[in-house]
């Protein structure tokens, strides 16, 4: 895979509210995604992954605020965006062409009141306004296909199809621009097993076709394990580590990642004893000192409390592509 | 410790909760035409089902949304009447038609709901909701004691702390033992559990349902757990059912059903589940041929309501449904309703 870098963050911080009581939702956190792969993001609820993809994308409604760092998206050609200071009308132009997303949710991001091919359209519409109806419904067809529903179905309602229908339209609203970032927000979460692999052999079979990155944003460890190339798992706000999947699942190295893979009970093999994690996850307002995940963390030792780590290659250790944050891993080590 | 490992005593006494046919059928408004022709439509949410929970053991419902399953928790709770069918407790048939009967049955048979958000009121601290639970069901016991042990025996620890507090200042894994705290204060012999983790972070779902397993060894409690993922249920249950379109399809001992699966409806869940060990893109030979959704429970189809997604359909499923075959016919109690397990059909389509 060329290590082609489409979009980066770097040191971005955001946060909910000003001033003292600003509760900081994403802190410092930088992440590449390379050309043609599938990032997943995964954490629990309220480590903040869904408001690093929508500050990246200055899709925050306020309170959110975007307190620092920076976001560089690399066209195919010519100069590097910078999203954070690019001007309302050129955003807004920037958007769904470049960059797409489904939303969390989205079965309900469908407007009720429009049938299926009117919405289609009308993002062509509203990004290529030169173009005529008919080619629109050409491309509109072209799409539904694209996915797997028949063009028959293009003048129906939203409430005519069912879930993951509605969801397939999502998925090919976003791709009606050919973008080469595709942002999913918990994309399956309100679907059934069945229809979840359904939808993400499609897009996995369609990224293969048609050369788009995906960012993957979800709970479901287990399902990103299988669907991504390369892991990033927030936890506090913060990455706490990044690796290439298989290598992530084989040998996590931060003992929160090793948690979450072992809250899954497998299928298959044998039947073992689990046990989660214990505690719960930190309330943003009230941060513990050091590292976030320390009051949880079952190998924790001195500096833990005291300072926090940064994310880093692991040290001692030969595979490349990897980081960490966290004490164990680090160079300056101490002795527990 | 499992349950399986215990010495069960024989007998009848030992099943808590047994349906029998148990069907549930929702009226749909009617359309004008409809009234030309007397049709009444329903949607037939749950059809035939048939289940026993036993002491001590926990049993999984497993279906996709829209299966049913939780309209049969409901029926179990007598929130909702059933069309047809028979409930009984303890062999007796149970006729609630709310008031008192109602009020002494669920006593015994108590729900924890999916959404500890929604099933615990904003305005009262966990005290009342626990408080109420006690004052309406045992009257005449000690409330502060009671309070004291309901909460230890949820591991929310130290009691004195979490007494005051209102559902907003607890996490969700917390909300969600308050929930099973209540539900534990009337003292119930069986616990239906509606999806009771789905909705709690992943880190902490495996606490809770450890709780689960605890209370049902330490109390002897028949649990019945209904969920959509199958791998949990795995983990967790002694026996497994599972549920399609308003109908169990198969049904047997946790083992049994996931590493053994028999009805191709099983196999597709299965093998739709995520699995780390599996590598993207490779197809699975049942996922690739099984596509299509849940048929609309208006108007099922004919015969087996599997076939139009089935793989192996044969020509006796698109008319006849299947009964309950055994599977590997030595007895084990592992069944599936399909037609691919009984020898003369089997036959039949091959020639």
């Amino acid at each position: 895979m060329t290590r082609e870098p489409v979009l980066s963050i770097r040191n971005l911080s955001v946060d909910y509210g000003l001033g003292d009581a600003a509760v900081r939702a994403v802190r410092d956190v930088s992440l590449t995604l390379h050309r043609g792969e599938v990032l997943g993001l995964a954490g629990e609820s309220g480590s903040g992954k869904s408001t690093l993809a929508y500050g990246m994308l200055r899709l925050l409604p306020p309170p959110g605020v975007i307190r620092g760092g920076q976001v560089t998206y690399h066209p195919r050609d010519g100069e590097p965006i910078e999203l954070l200071s690019l001007s309302r009308k050129r955003l807004r132009r920037f958007r769904w062409a470049e960059v797409a997303i489904v939303f969390q949710g989205a079965m309900n991001s469908l407007n009720p009141v429009h049938t299926v091919a009117t919405q289609l359209t009308d993002v062509i519409a509203a990004h290529e306004p030169r173009t005529t109806a008919a080619a629109r419904r050409a491309r509109a067809v072209e799409l539904l296909k694209l996915v797997g529903i028949n063009a028959d179905r293009l003048g129906s309602y939203p409430h005519q199809l069912s879930g993951g229908m509605r969801q397939r339209v999502m998925i090919a609203m976003a791709l009606a621009l050919e973008p080469r970032v595709v942002v999913m927000d918990e994309p399956t979460t309100a679907l059934d097993v069945v229809m979840q692999r359904q939808i993400l052999a499609t897009l996995v079979e369609l990224r293969e076709r048609i050369g788009f990155s995906v960012l993957f944003i979800t709970h479901d460890l287990s399902l990103l394990v299988e669907f991504s190339d390369r892991i990033a798992i927030m936890y506090g706000g913060r990455i706490v580590e990044s690796a290439p999947a298989a290598e992530l699942y084989r040998s996590s190295l931060h003992p929160y990642s090793d948690g979450l893979l072992h809250s899954f009970p497998a299928l298959r093999g044998p039947r073992r004893e689990l046990s989660g994690i214990p505690g719960s996850p930190p309330d943003l307002r009230a941060m513990p000192a050091g590292c976030a995940f320390h009051p949880r963390c079952p190998k924790a030792f001195d500096p833990c409390a005291d300072r926090a780590p940064e994310l880093a290659e692991p040290a001692g250790r030969e595979d490349a592509g990897r980081s960490v944050a966290c004490w164990l891993h680090t160079a300056e080590r101490v002795t527990p | 410790m499992t349950a399986s490992t215990k010495p069960t005593a024989p007998g009848a006494t030992d099943v808590v909760l047994e349906a029998v046919g148990l069907t549930k059928h929702f009226p749909v408004r009617r359309r004008p035409r409809d009234l030309l022709t007397r049709t009444r439509r329903a949607v037939r949410a749950v059809d035939d089902v048939g289940l026993v929970l036993r002491r001590g053991q926990v049993t999984a419902m497993v279906g996709e949304s829209g299966s049913g399953k939780s309209t049969v928790a409901r029926l179990l709770a007598q929130l909702v009447r059933q069309t047809s069918g028979r409930i009984s407790l303890h062999g007796d048939e149970v006729r609630t038609r709310g008031g008192r009967a109602f009020r002494a049955y669920c006593r015994r048979v108590q729900l924890v709901f999916q959404d500890p958000f929604a099933s615990l009121n904003p305005v009262h601290t966990v005290r009342y909701h626990l408080t109420r639970a006690l004052r309406i069901h045992h009257r005449d016991r000690d409330v502060t004691a009671a309070l004291h042990d309901l909460l230890t025996r949820v591991q929310l620890t130290p009691p004195e702390q979490f007494l005051a507090k209102y559902p907003h200042e607890l996490s969700g894994g917390q909300r969600q033992r308050v929930a099973i705290a209540r539900a534990l204060a009337a003292g119930p012999e069986a616990l239906l559990a509606d999806e009771p983790v789905s909705m709690l972070d992943v880190s902490i779902r495996l606490g809770v349902l450890n709780l689960l397993r605890d209370l049902r060894d330490r109390l002897d409690l028949a649990i019945l757990y209904i969920t959509h993922d199958i791998a949990s249920a795995r983990y967790f249950a002694d026996d497994v059912l599972v549920m399609y379109a308003g109908q169990v399809v198969e049904g047997g001992d946790g083992e049994a059903v996931t590493q053994r699966a028999a009805h191709p409806y099983t196999r597709l869940l299965i093998a739709s589940a995520p699995d780390p060990d599996r590598i993207a893109g490779e197809a699975d030979e049942d996922t690739a041929e099984s596509g299509g959704e849940p048929p609309s429970l208006i108007d099922p189809p004919a015969g087996c309501r599997f076939h139009p997604r089935c793989p192996h359909a044969m020509a006796r499923c698109r008319t006849e449904a299947p009964p309950r075959l055994s599977v590997d016919g030595n007895g084990s109690g592992h069944w599936a309703a399909c037609w691919l397990y009984d020898a003369p059909t089997v036959a039949e389509a091959a020639t």
